[in-house]
């Protein structure tokens, strides 16, 4: 292209690839585990902990400051994440968890859009997938109790109602889906729509950066426009897609624990 | 002439993702079509409807995201 096109590009554009997910210790001398991600997984959960603190810790009749903020959330997460799902009952007793997750999960993709923070925790599959075990191991605990072992593998791969035939093809897919695909998928869909949204923004950022300030050629200063232009677009979509996210993961959560203790629905 | 009939060079990783977002682009268009239709028949049923219409969606494209990852992970 840099040859069809000689006023374009005075020097080589490289598009960001997944160096953007590789970081260095903070600390030279210290372990190799604590980097960036990593501090950020750190004060992410104490963001967490302090506003629930903030807001839950001594509630009034009358809410005032952070517990006004506090209680839209819970509610929000009660009625749109938990009681689908859970029932009026059960949705009480797992809403801490599926309260904790969203905003774990929400602030941890969030700080891909602070200015000078800039990294969405998420997209590295570790975080998500330390989040997919635990919801699995949980899961799989609440079946087996309430359901029984063979009971639950019972209503996992022969569910009632088919032609005894159907069953030949039934039992395998439900079994492989419902014990690790629909797991593996929970942690990989988060993982990958943040990396993607992360590789999409830098892209056009760096589009940018180049077309407009490093090498500035008539040709390239619209293209570099446009990556302006996309940047705050995409920036805007990524706040969105953010957000749908952390409720995606609190909901099949609330999904996956409720299908364990009543499998009948 | 060699044995090879046609050849592509270069990121196969992106004709990859191409090819895997073709069916979950359809889906998640029928999913929303289908969803906004039943919300402008029933528009009492939003929360309802909304719910699951996002909930299919997670769903498909799931495979398109399962795509992105495996062009990343498959390049050479």
């Amino acid at each position: 292209m840099s040859a069809a096109l000689p006023l374009l590009a005075s020097e080589e554009f490289k598009a960001p690839g997944l160096g953007l997910f590789e970081w260095p210790p903070i600390l030279a001398s210290g372990p190799a585990w604590f980097n960036k991600p990593t501090a950020l997984m750190m004060l992410g959960s104490l963001l967490v902990i302090v506003f629930a603190y903030a807001a839950f810790s001594r509630p009034r009749v009358v809410p005032r400051g952070m517990q006004n903020v506090g209680e839209l959330a819970y509610t929000f997460v009660r009625e749109q994440v938990a009681r689908p799902f859970l029932g009026t009952k059960d949705s009480d007793r797992w809403m801490p968890l599926l309260f904790t997750l969203f905003f774990f999960v929400w602030i941890m993709n969030l700080f891909g859009s602070i200015i000078f923070i800039q990294f969405p925790v998420m997209s590295i599959i570790g975080y998500p997938a330390i989040l997919a075990i635990m919801v699995w191991v949980l899961t799989q605990y609440l079946g087996v109790k309430r359901q029984g072992p063979i009971g639950l593998f019972k209503n996992v791969m022969f569910p009632p109602g088919l032609p005894k035939w159907v069953y030949v093809l039934v039992a395998p897919i439900e079994f492989l889906s419902h014990f690790f695909l629909r797991h593996i998928t929970h942690a990989v869909r988060l993982f990958a729509t943040m990396m993607a949204g992360h590789l999409i923004v830098a892209l056009f950022s760096d589009v940018g950066w180049h077309f407009l300030f490093v090498a500035l050629t008539p040709l390239g200063a619209p293209l570099g426009l446009i990556g302006v232009i996309m940047t705050i677009l995409l920036t805007g979509f990524e706040l969105f897609i953010q957000a749908l996210q952390a409720y995606v993961f609190a909901l099949l959560t609330a999904m996956f624990i409720g299908g364990a203790l009543h499998p009948e629905h | 002439m060699s044995g090879v009939l046609a050849q592509v060079t270069g990121d196969l990783g992106s004709i990859g993702y191409g090819l895997a977002a073709i069916g979950p682009g359809v889906g998640i268009g029928i999913i929303f079509g289908q969803g906004v239709q039943a919300i402008a028949r029933q528009p009492e049923a939003y929360g309802l409807i909304r719910q699951n219409m996002i909930l299919g969606f997670v769903f498909a494209e799931a495979l398109a995201l399962i795509g992105v990852a495996l062009a990343f992970a498959f390049r050479g």
